[in-house]
């Protein structure tokens, strides 16, 4: 796990992006309820990396972040895009540790979500 | 070729030569017409009072073989050789059509025809009786039917005390009876014009600069300025009575059900046709009769196919229909003097038909009981009568458009095989609703019948419309979303009501868009302030009002393009527009570009954008106004003003209208007394002319009816909707847009001037409000851990000597891509 940020550097119910030791470009948003959800900058549609920048919110109940380029909506949860379900952002595992935001690589994420 | 003379260039003409060229294009066709301009509206014709110019009603279009002869009236014909006769030439033809059409009636009286009494028939009249009514005081109307209603209408419009003189008992003899010309009288007298029935003229003299008309009645006369008879039309017969053909006992050309006279080769159609000895004074049996010639003329077997005389209109702002039989075996009526209606149903013995009836005040059921006569009742009478909610229950074959024939039967298919989901794509689908537009409320209850849900409601987590939630935050004065949505939504928000709920609170003035809570609910455009392009870099616009830059600011905006390697282009706005700026970079562009003096230019708001203009006065040999300080006032003015969708403007400095003004939200024209107003222009994937809303109107009056559309706009529209949608969507059109904004027929322009005066008066730049800023500017990186770490990902290659995105130029040669579309890699 990587610290990037104090976790009061995140807006409720927006996201930053973090760049992890491995060039890895990783999107963090904290929702207006305080939690805390991470998957790939990359928008898989238009390859670019600007999902940190789109806004979140919830379809049916399920967190979604809505790409900022063409509006595709991906699960914050299963990174599952809801729009074209052969497409997914990857999930990455977050928390937060003395204040900070922490960020790694965490294949258990998919299977707790 | 065929030969095909057509004498006259009306309405009625002009619809036949449209039929004619697209059914048989094989045919030469010459139009004599005796007016010097081409066909117009003259169903419109008061219109022309109320600032829409001749060319505005102008219907004339450019037709295949087809040569009109503008000032050529046609003076003989010979019908053994077959050929016409003008003052200047002479044109031979196989087959002769007449569309003449009809002439005003002047009774014969003393002194109708001294200096200042008029006919109200053609725009030269028109502009007679603008000329003359210069400085004068009073004008006199001889006609309380159709046309002398219309015409007490222009010369209110005229600014002249107005008196109606009609013969009959009551005003509308002909299409209401006494009780319903009776409230009729009662609105117009509201309007401050005078009404006496049951009085004739009589003599007419001059006195001392001014006219005296005498009347049948004791002691009453009128001293006045000028006078116009408005008393009926008569049929244009004369030619064809002079060459033989045969004519009616009461004038009009006789002809069968096919329009052929009693001269094989000739046709007669329009108001100068007796058709069977029957004259039609309207126009929509004139068009009917337009498509049987050009049927027959293309070797079809067309014939008449019976007029619907049925007439809705509003006159002097009052609703008056007419529909089916005026008098019948039963009648049924409703009173209410308290509110000026009246309403009558004429029906079958029985009382399950309905044959006909009548509307003053309130016609809003007409389109059902016209669709209905002939067929059962279409519901409970007290309903019908009392303007109660009507359940439809139309069959299938009654017809819901008169004006293009389209059934209900016609309008359920759309509806249920093409799939036509609102009026937009029934319109465009069965034509219904395109010429006069009453139907189009039956169109609607239509569409509810047909099963179709017309939801307003913003998004899954809130159910209801975006002029709802507005309403709601203006009410409550709720300045967060969070609060907004626990009390009136559901869920967490998404990326439909969150850039909603922030545009409303936006427009109520709640300081920058980007502080606190506000931040969360922007879209990615407004919360970087610039415009994300498809690698995730941005454009940099500032603003630059009304197009005009000195030359200085010109280097700052190249150098600042220099500096961070923008590729740079000129937008159609008349500003500049910079690319492919980083993320970390927006900051520094902006301290240069505000240090300048540049503020932000809102190009990635859904706000007002530019207002374009030409040089006007300062240099144009031409210009009539200072175009360009109106639009860089407007500009300043609106600038930051947050709507449903994005705002565009433009001043053009004379009518030959070089900003395009008309294809804008709010455009306008300077004329040589002042400003027209137009709204509700579009470009774009729909484009759209903007409607006159104000004529020759003063600067201030002019800014303050801007103010009170934008914010009436911004109040009721629906998310995304452009003014032309908006403006299209209200019920009652440009002229309820006018009676709310100009009129203040609601009691709310207060309200919507205070509501201007405060985004006036809160107006900061955004950017500079960033720039400032140390919490917000933290925002602008593109790492949180590595602040100023470059995105390797974005890349870019040269053409033409600037930089584009690394492979887009590849890209749109070889995978073209449907914008909108998910492009799957």
């Amino acid at each position: 796990m990587q610290a990037i940020c104090e976790f009061d550097r995140i807006i409720p119910g927006r996201g930053v992006a973090a760049l992890l030791e491995d060039g890895t470009q990783v999107a963090v948003f904290r929702l207006a309820d305080d939690s805390l959800y991470a998957v790939s900058n990359l928008d898989p549609f238009m390859d670019a990396n600007v999902m940190s920048r789109g806004l979140v919110g919830d379809r049916g109940g399920e967190p979604i972040v809505t790409s900022p380029l063409l509006k595709q909506a991906f699960s914050l949860k299963t990174g599952v895009c809801l729009d074209d379900e052969t497409v997914a952002l990857e999930v990455f595992a977050v928390e937060v540790h003395d204040g900070e935001v922490r960020v790694g690589v965490n294949s258990e994420v998919k299977a707790s979500a | 070729m065929s030969k095909l003379v057509v004498i006259g260039d009306g309405m009625v003409g002009r619809r036949f030569l449209e039929a004619v060229t697209q059914r048989d294009p094989s045919w030469e066709v010459t139009v004599l017409c005796e007016e010097p301009r081409p066909a117009y509206d003259r169903v419109r014709l008061s219109a022309f009072f109320d600032g829409v110019s001749a060319e505005e009603l102008s219907l004339a279009s450019d037709l295949p073989n087809v040569e009109v002869k503008l000032g050529e009236p046609a003076v003989s014909i010979a019908r053994t050789s077959k050929v016409v006769y003008t003052d200047s030439g002479e044109y031979p033809y196989d087959k002769l059509v007449f569309a003449t059409g009809s002439y005003a009636f002047v009774p014969p009286m003393e002194g109708a025809d001294l200096e200042g009494v008029f006919v109200y028939r053609t725009i030269d009249d028109l502009e007679a009786i603008k000329a003359h009514s210069e400085g004068k005081r009073h004008g006199v109307v001889i006609g309380g039917g159709l046309l002398g209603l219309e015409a007490a209408n222009a010369l209110k419009l005229l600014g002249l005390e107005t008196q109606i003189v009609e013969f009959a008992p009551w005003l509308m003899a002909r299409q209401l009876d006494e009780a319903g010309g009776g409230i009729l009288k009662q609105h117009i007298e509201k309007l401050g014009i005078g009404v006496d029935c049951a009085t004739g003229g009589t003599k007419i003299s001059a006195a001392s600069g001014r006219l005296r008309m005498e009347t049948n009645r004791e002691g009453v006369a009128y001293d006045t300025d000028l006078i116009i008879f408005a008393a009926g039309v008569r049929p244009r017969d004369q030619l064809a009575r002079e060459c033989g053909i045969e004519v009616g006992e009461r004038g009009g050309i006789i002809t069968d059900l096919s329009c052929v006279t009693s001269d094989p080769d000739v046709y007669a159609i329009g108001e100068v046709a007796a058709m069977e000895g029957m004259c039609y004074g309207l126009v929509a049996p004139g068009y009917s009769m337009a498509e049987v010639v050009a049927d027959r003329l293309a070797g079809g077997e067309a014939t008449f196919p019976g007029a619907d005389m049925s007439t809705k209109l509003k006159l002097l702002g009052v609703d008056v229909a007419q529909f089916g039989a005026m008098e019948g075996p039963l009648s049924t009526t409703y009173l209410d003097p308290a509110h000026g209606t009246y309403a009558k149903l004429i029906l079958s013995d029985d009382a399950q038909t309905l044959l006909g009836g009548m509307l003053v005040g309130d016609a809003e059921p007409y389109p059902l009981l016209r669709a209905s006569v002939g067929g059962k009742v279409p519901g409970k009478l007290a309903d019908l009568l009392g303007g109660g909610e009507i359940e439809g229950a139309l069959p299938d074959g009654a017809q819901v458009c008169s004006c293009n024939a389209v059934t209900k039967g016609d309008i359920m298919g759309a509806i249920h095989e093409q799939g036509c989901k609102d009026v937009g794509e029934l319109k465009a689908c069965t034509k219904a609703g395109t010429s006069c537009g009453s139907c189009v409320p039956m169109l609607k209850q239509l569409l509810k019948e047909g099963g179709v849900e017309v939801s307003n409601a913003v998004c899954e987590h809130f159910t209801q419309s975006r002029a709802e939630l507005f309403d709601i935050v203006k009410v409550t004065g709720i300045t967060t979303f969070s609060e907004l949505i626990a009390r009136y939504g559901t869920g967490i928000g998404c990326d439909l009501c969150k850039p909603t709920v922030a545009s409303i609170l936006a427009s109520l003035s709640n300081g920058h868009i980007l502080e606190g809570e506000q931040a969360s609910l922007q879209d990615t455009n407004d919360h970087f302030l610039a415009n994300m392009q498809r690698n995730g870099t941005y454009s940099v616009v500032p603003r630059i009002p009304g197009g005009e830059i000195t030359p200085d600011k010109l280097i700052v905006i190249g150098e600042v393009a220099k500096e961070f390697d923008l590729y740079t282009k000129i937008t159609g706005g008349q500003r500049i527009d910079m690319f492919g700026a980083r993320v970390e970079d927006l900051p520094k562009i902006w301290r240069k570009l505000v240090d300048a003096g540049f503020e932000s230019g809102h190009a990635y708001g859904k706000a007002l954008r530019t207002v374009k203009s030409c040089v006007g006065t300062d240099w144009c040999r031409y210009g009539v106004q200072d175009s360009v300080k109106m639009a860089i006032d407007l500009e300043l003015r609106y600038r930051g003003l947050r709507s449903p969708h994005k705002l565009k403007s433009a001043v053009s400095g004379c009518a030959r209208e070089c900003a395009e003004a008309r294809g804008k939200d709010f455009g306008i024209i300077a004329t040589e007394h002042g400003w027209n107003l137009y709204v509700g222009g579009n470009g774009g994937f729909t484009p759209r002319h903007a409607d006159l809303l104000l004529s020759d109107v003063d600067s201030e009056t002019l800014v303050r009816t801007i103010d009170r559309f934008l914010m009436f706009y911004i109040s009721t529209a629906d998310r995304l909707q452009r003014t032309s949608k908006w403006v299209e969507g209200l019920e009652g059109g440009i002229d309820y847009l006018r009676e709310v904004i100009v009129d203040d027929k609601l009691g709310i322009c207060g309200e919507l001037d205070a509501l201007m005066e405060k985004h006036v008066e809160n107006y900061a730049d955004e950017w500079k409000g960033v720039i400032d800023d140390p919490e917000k500017l933290q925002r602008f990186v593109s790492f949180v851990n590595a602040p100023e770490a470059p995105d390797p990902k974005i890349e870019f290659e040269e053409v033409r000597g600037q930089k584009f995105p690394a492979g887009s130029t590849e890209r749109s040669h070889s995978t073209p891509v449907a914008l909108g579309t998910p492009v799957r890699k």
